[in-house]
């Protein structure tokens, strides 16, 4: 089992990468994890685990990690500043290169509000570029936060998350470039389903030569019933549903739209398969992981590529 | 200013149970402003609690009286020589008049009959809105007069997070976004760039560094 990032490699060796979701387990049972690690293993290059999601208490994304870790699996660690200042952080991308989990992924969090802890603090010491910009001060230079140096720099491949669909759109571009700036690797998007919108961002970022400074992931979900994608588009801020989506879902029975989410889904990837300036997918199949196998072999991006240990 | 509410007659009740001579005490500043304690709504709290303890037949005195200011030594020293009259003080101050009044009578229970509740502005008649954490190092230049730690709810420096959508927060679209706000105010000053530079992490040290702050000022003592 290599020690470095899987997700690295592929990107640096020029593949079109492909991530997927799991979300820890609402209890304490490995299980869970090493079954969903079985859905996943040889049909994505790193999995990617959320952090508390909608501020729900879950088994801790490093816990999880280090189980995908153990099954032989690249895990990406999602790090949300809602929960934990800038200490824990930082000790935690330590823990975290220590026990051999070298993807992070910073991320604001979802705000508490949403969870089931409405009544805790949130912490926001650090937001999620200043902590990508951490991060990087630690792999990059060995020091943290304020220059104290550091016996051993973590090994990590960072990463961020943008989302083109949020307002306002001139500006998602600016932030983009500061998190490339502050030291992203990666780049993550909130979930595709607006592709002219997708395409207009990507434009912008091309021409300010961000693409090439940076991998863009594209996130894609399936969508699991029109009554989902109707949720979404109302509930869920910043996600964007065109209508005629949430028609061609609607047009289906039931018991079909599921199919009809899948479908959806791989054509949206073929789509992004064909933008230069994409260097991967990240599958988000929320709760349905056993999803990602159909649709990264109808997407074309079986078999994975083998990674040549050195 | 600091804004504040009335806490519920039912809770104020409860704390005052155990006293039989209490002094209602008002206060004329900020919580006056915001129509929560200044001498109108002390006048107000003391003729509910009256009613309420003729209503349950109980035996209790309560008078009422408001000063400019509780939260400043020497607008209290009148009470010297009232104060022996009472077992109990109902403040409408602030928590800081609360305890400013708690430290002046040490043998006296000081009851808060409001929460306090932030620093803020009065938007239009009836609403306030909060927009100032008392960080201890101001950034409104940075941010063309918007407070992002205030009134962002992320209070995210680097904003805007993905949430933002029309202007409106995620959290609520009662919300405007903050950061909506700030790019809006540097576009019209031809700013914009300002954001261009990552906000670093902030210096919590001026707010909470060193436990609870004072301010000592050698220039202005006797």
């Amino acid at each position: 089992m290599s020690d470095k990032s899987r997700l690295k490699e592929v990107l640096d060796h020029g593949g079109f990468a492909v991530t997927a979701e799991c979300g820890p387990p609402k209890g304490a049972d490995a299980q869970v994890i090493l079954e969903k690690a079985e859905l996943l293993r040889n049909r994505v290059d790193a999995v990617n685990v959320t952090d508390n999601q909608t501020a729900i208490v879950r088994m801790s994304s490093l816990a999880a990690c280090v189980l995908l870790k153990g099954a032989g699996l690249d895990p990406v660690l999602q790090m949300v500043v809602r929960d934990r200042n800038r200490i824990a952080l930082q000790s935690d991308i330590l823990g975290a290169a220590a026990l051999g989990v070298h993807n992070i992924l910073c991320l604001s969090g979802d705000h508490q509000r949403f969870g089931n802890q409405p009544e805790c603090i949130g912490v926001f010491d650090l937001d999620s570029i200043q902590l990508v910009q951490v991060a990087r001060g630690m792999r990059d230079k060995s020091a943290i936060l304020g220059g104290e140096p550091l016996d051993k720099a973590p090994d990590i491949f960072i990463g961020a998350a943008a989302n083109p669909f949020a307002d306002p759109l001139e500006f998602r571009v600016t932030r983009l470039a500061k998190k490339i700036k502050a030291g992203a690797d990666f780049i993550q998007t909130q979930c595709i389903y607006n592709l002219n919108r997708f395409e207009t961002w990507l434009s912008m970022a091309a021409d300010r030569g961000l693409t090439e400074e940076t991998f863009i992931l594209g996130g894609v979900t399936p969508l699991k019933s029109a009554g989902m994608a109707r949720y979404m588009k109302e509930r869920v801020s910043g996600m964007d549903i065109p209508d005629e989506l949430i028609k061609r879902m609607d047009g289906v029975p039931r018991e079909k739209q599921r199919e009809e989410g899948i479908r959806i889904c791989v054509e949206t990837i073929w789509r992004l398969k064909e933008m230069p300036a994409v260097r991967g997918v990240h599958i988000m199949a929320i709760e349905w992981e056993s999803a990602v196998e159909e649709i990264a072999e109808r997407a074309g991006l079986l078999p994975r590529p083998v990674i040549q240990k050195g | 200013m600091i804004t504040a509410e009335q806490k519920p007659i039912e809770e104020i009740r409860e704390m005052l149970a155990p006293y039989k001579r209490v002094l209602t005490l008002g206060c004329g500043s900020c919580v006056a402003e915001c129509a929560a304690g200044g001498e109108k709504e002390t006048a107000m709290l003391a003729s509910a609690l009256r009613m309420a303890a003729r209503i349950n037949e109980e035996e209790v005195l309560i008078h009422e009286k408001t000063v400019d200011r509780q939260c400043v030594k020497a607008f209290i020293i009148p009470l010297d020589d009232i104060i022996k009259s009472y077992d109990a003080i109902l403040s409408l101050g602030c928590g800081a008049g609360v305890q400013a009044v708690s430290e002046m009578y040490q043998e006296v229970p000081v009851i808060p009959a409001l929460n306090t509740e932030f620093l803020g502005e009065t938007r239009d008649q009836g609403y306030w809105v909060e927009n100032c954490l008392g960080c201890g190092d101001c950034m409104l230049y940075y941010f063309g007069g918007v407070c992002p730690l205030a009134r962002c709810s992320k209070q995210i420096l680097n904003g805007p997070c993905g949430g933002s959508v029309e202007g409106r927060c995620e959290v609520n679209p009662d919300i405007p976004c903050a950061w909506q706000l700030i790019i809006d105010r540097l576009t019209r000053f031809g700013a914009l760039d300002r954001l261009a530079e990552i906000y670093p992490p902030k210096n919590w040290a001026r707010k909470q560094g060193s436990g609870p702050r004072k301010i000592v000022r050698e220039d202005q003592q006797p």
